[in-house]
């Protein structure tokens, strides 16, 4: 299997503060990989180096075999597309122009696009269920429309890789999963690789194919959903009580944060009988 | 053909047919009766008589310097709006005309000629308030909107002192002029500094063209812009400098029109919608005319002489820029 992005011995560090820590890792082609971890643990700083955002520090990125720095910027974003955390919407253009303009590293010099275009943003529009929203402002769509609308033109860059950052934050329990689903279509029907940044573990746990548990900049635990989402590894990364159990729906874990009153009903259970 | 060659070259077309009405007008108006018959055959067959010589000599200059003008300010405020993000933006308001009037103006009194003396002291003068306008504009990104109109704001009261300063600190027996020529002067035209002027901003006008859609990127944001194919520190920079540059030119032969910036590309977006690709053809034709139209309401509203253009682009663009302001505020 040939590897989609490989990262070794990443240190990104401003002004003395490290977010990412000697970071190692590699995601496969064609694979769905979610990044996890409590908040500050530098996931959004490594989506933005793996998106070119940020430039890289020390250690070495590359992209389908290649390494970053060698991209021209259009290029990169013919292989790699990227849906931000903060989505935005107080743009005046509508959804059929905002996903034109996936098509940018594919146009020519004067900039214009032609019938090929249309056809691929309309595809991507059928592929993620907005063909019905091409008319419409950004600022008049819903958070799950909004965000199907960026995953959209991110195909339209026609990407091997697809980075979204936290896509599923902000919605209902409906959505979250009408998003996810999208997202293993693309890794199913068109063999995007998908690598995401997930709060929610659960998901993590139900989507993905591997995924890396990170704190303090570095990764603590990665592989398989079920050997990543142990009680131990989970319980020392978000320092909170966790149950962890497997899920009722298949063959991966399902993770319970505890609230502090059933811990005190244990304690006091445990009082009771001795 | 595509869809969108086809919708920039039919703007393209109506307003140019608003153009050459606009120019026809500016060729009627002037304090000498001319009949439209005769404006219509001295264009065509040009003779000796003092109207021919009025309309080549005196008021066809001024028209396209007018036109020229307007076309190079409606831009530079659409460059500015969609790389500051900020619907306000405007070389005027963000205080780069006022750098670049203290540049011509010590150009001027170290007696240089126009061009390239005066020229190159504006431009200097606009590079330098652009980078503090950058400076003070940047930080946090809730504030940046504000902040950025109001480091503008006090770099154009900053830049009217030193003008002051400079005017009051001369003592040369052009000063009149040179206050006529700060409030936005076309009555000084000539067939010479028109076509300096052409060769100015024409390559501006086309450079700027040629960024238009990595501009509709660069409304999303930088980040976003980035990940989807734009070098935007390049073209940025690229897009900064090469306003400058042509908003300079026109400051060191006209000084200081201020709004012209906003009302086209404001009007011209609302009719059109966002794309620069049209915008950017649809300002430098609209903004043309529109200039023209100002410069005869200059010319025309008063029984004798006439009044500075500044004057008038300034009474129509201030009170848009509040209702603008108050809008955005919403």
């Amino acid at each position: 299997m040939k590897v989609a992005v490989d990262i070794k011995n990443l240190t990104q560090d401003y002004d003395s503060v490290v977010v990412l820590n000697d970071l190692s890792f590699s995601v496969m082609k064609g694979e769905f990989f979610i990044l996890i971890g409590p908040n500050g643990s530098g996931k959004t700083t490594l989506m933005k180096t793996m998106a070119g955002i940020l430039k890289l520090r020390k250690g070495t990125l590359e992209i389908m075999g290649r390494p970053i720095g060698s991209f021209k910027q259009k290029e990169l974003a013919r292989h790699l597309a990227f849906v931000p955390q903060q989505l935005p919407e107080d743009i005046p253009f509508s959804v059929m122009e905002v996903l034109l303009m996936g098509r940018f590293p594919h146009l020519g010099l004067l900039g214009l696009e032609g019938k090929d275009d249309m056809d691929i943003v309309e595809n991507a529009m059928k592929f993620t269920n907005t063909s019905h929203l091409s008319m419409r402002r950004l600022s008049q769509l819903s958070g799950g429309e909004l965000q199907r609308v960026y995953i959209a033109r991110a195909l339209c860059q026609e990407p091997d890789i697809i980075l979204l950052d936290e896509p599923t934050a902000f919605l209902d329990l409906a959505h979250q999963i009408q998003i996810m689903d999208l997202l293993e279509n693309l890794k199913k029907e068109k063999g995007v690789t998908v690598i995401m940044v997930s709060h929610d573990v659960n998901l993590a746990a139900m989507y993905g194919d591997r995924l890396i548990l990170m704190k303090d900049g570095g990764a603590v635990k990665q592989g398989m959903p079920e050997e990543v989402l142990t009680f131990s590894a989970l319980e020392k990364t978000y320092g909170c009580v966790l149950l962890v159990d497997k899920s009722s729906l298949g063959k991966f874990p399902r993770v319970t944060p505890v609230p502090k009153k059933f811990i005190n009903m244990i304690d006091r259970q445990k009082s009771g009988m001795s | 053909m595509p869809n969108l060659l086809k919708r920039i070259l039919l703007v393209s077309f109506f307003l140019s047919i608003i153009l050459l009405f606009a120019v026809f007008l500016g060729l009627l108006a002037g304090s000498t009766k001319i009949d439209p018959a005769d404006v219509i055959r001295i264009l065509f067959n040009r003779g000796d008589s003092t109207p021919d010589s009025i309309i080549w000599h005196i008021r066809f200059p001024r028209v396209i310097l007018a036109a020229l003008v307007g076309a190079t300010l409606s831009l530079g405020g659409l460059v500015f709006q969609a790389i500051l993000r900020n619907p306000l933006a405007e070389p005027y308001i963000l205080g780069i005309s006022g750098g670049s009037a203290i540049g011509a103006i010590i150009g001027i009194l170290m007696g240089f000629a126009r061009f390239p003396g005066v020229f190159f002291c504006a431009f200097a003068g606009s590079m330098t308030t652009l980078v503090f306008v950058l400076f003070m504009g940047s930080g946090g990104a809730y504030l940046k909107k504000d902040s950025l109109l109001l480091s503008g704001v006090i770099l154009n009261a900053f830049c009217s002192a030193i003008i002051t300063f400079l005017i009051s600190m001369s003592h040369d027996h052009k000063i009149h002029n040179i206050l006529f020529w700060l409030m936005g002067d076309l009555s000084l035209a000539d067939m010479r500094q028109a076509g300096i002027l052409l060769l100015l901003v024409f390559p501006c006008f086309i450079m700027i063209f040629r960024f238009s859609n990595s501009m509709n990127l660069l409304v999303m944001g930088k980040e976003l812009a980035r990940t989807m194919g734009v070098n935007t520190t390049l073209i940025t920079l690229s897009l900064l400098v090469t306003t400058s540059l042509m908003v300079s030119a026109t400051v060191s032969y006209c000084g200081l029109l201020g709004f012209v910036g906003l009302v086209m590309p404001h009007l011209l977006r609302m009719i059109l919608g966002p794309d620069h690709r049209v915008l950017v053809p649809a300002c430098i034709i609209g903004g043309g005319s529109y200039m023209i139209i100002c410069d005869l309401l200059a010319r025309t509203i008063p029984e004798q002489g006439e009044i500075p253009t500044g004057v008038i682009t300034a009474m129509i663009g201030a009170p848009l820029f509040i209702f603008l302001l108050k809008r955005s505020r919403k």
